[in-house]
């Protein structure tokens, strides 16, 4: 049966991968509030780190690049985490709320 | 030809399971109404990445994901949804009812470039390994050839924390 190894194609990844970034996209499109549109941007990072562990273990000459990389992604995305709900905390003290239509102040 | 009662048919089925886990997860992160439910989707879909991970010859990777990502990430998302209780709940007025469909729309073009991309393309495997790709080879590469990065990456990380802390606390009699 061919669809058992599938496990071991490098395109079965990458789909995977853009279907992780495109669900995030939709995500980030359609959320209202900021932490349901930072829970997309986290889906949109990890898409991307499924990719470079993919290129890295089909078809880089090192196999330790894409793994140093997707580490330094996860960092990134912990600090970004981090920074991100320390502003959402700010601006539910200010404004109360977590919508993004009710944070609004320029708006005529 | 691969049988299902052998260890690599076993392992191409556990490979489906965790597939469906991630997009599953996935789906549930973006379209849950509550906040808590989206969170417990993103949780899912991670476990499931981090089973990936580990069919691509990195079980470190994988442990660390779950390590950073279920157990750091998602619990202080929900420590933030906790102190800034949402207000999903109440309904869902201002706003054009376009939204939903176009961010589809959108959506649905996006992966199917991708996806179409990723099929069409014929991809060249490396013509030889340097190493292959364990732990050790990890730890020593991280230490020589990205040392820079990894300090930088420590810089990043502690400027990251003050800075949350900083921002958290600014305005805090209110």
């Amino acid at each position: 049966m061919y669809i058992l190894v599938l496990s071991n194609n490098l395109q079965t990844y990458l789909v995977i991968g853009a279907l992780l970034f495109g669900i995030g996209i939709y995500g980030m499109v359609q959320r209202q509030t900021f932490i349901g549109m930072l829970i997309s941007a986290e889906l949109i990072l990890s898409g991307a780190s499924l990719n470079f562990m993919a290129f890295n273990r089909f078809l880089a000459p090192d196999p330790t690049v894409g793994q140093v990389f997707t580490l330094f992604i996860m960092a990134i995305a912990a600090a970004e985490a981090a920074i991100a709900l320390s502003i959402i905390i700010a601006v539910y003290r200010n404004y109360k709320s977590i919508d993004t239509e009710d944070v609004v102040d320029l708006q005529g | 030809m691969v049988s299902l009662f052998t260890v690599e048919g076993l392992s191409g089925l556990l490979f489906f399971g965790f597939m469906g886990l991630t997009l599953a997860g996935a789906i549930v992160a973006t379209n849950a109404r509550s906040l808590i439910r989206s969170v417990a989707g993103l949780a899912l879909c991670f476990l499931g990445v981090a089973g990936l991970y580990y069919y691509l010859n990195s079980p470190f990777v994988a442990l660390m994901q779950i390590l950073i990502y279920v157990g750091a990430v998602c619990v202080t998302i929900i420590f933030a949804v906790m102190l800034a209780e949402s207000s999903e709940l109440k309904q869902i007025t201002s706003r054009n009812g376009l939204v939903g469909p176009l961010a589809f729309l959108a959506s649905g073009i996006l992966i199917f470039a991708l996806a179409g991309l990723a099929l069409r393309t014929q991809w060249r495997p490396a013509p030889c390994l340097v190493n292959r790709g364990t732990v050790e080879n990890l730890g020593q590469s991280l230490l020589t050839t990205y040392s820079m990065s990894f300090e930088l990456i420590s810089v990043v990380l502690l400027v990251a924390v003050v800075g949350s802390l900083v921002l958290a606390r600014a305005g805090r009699d209110k």
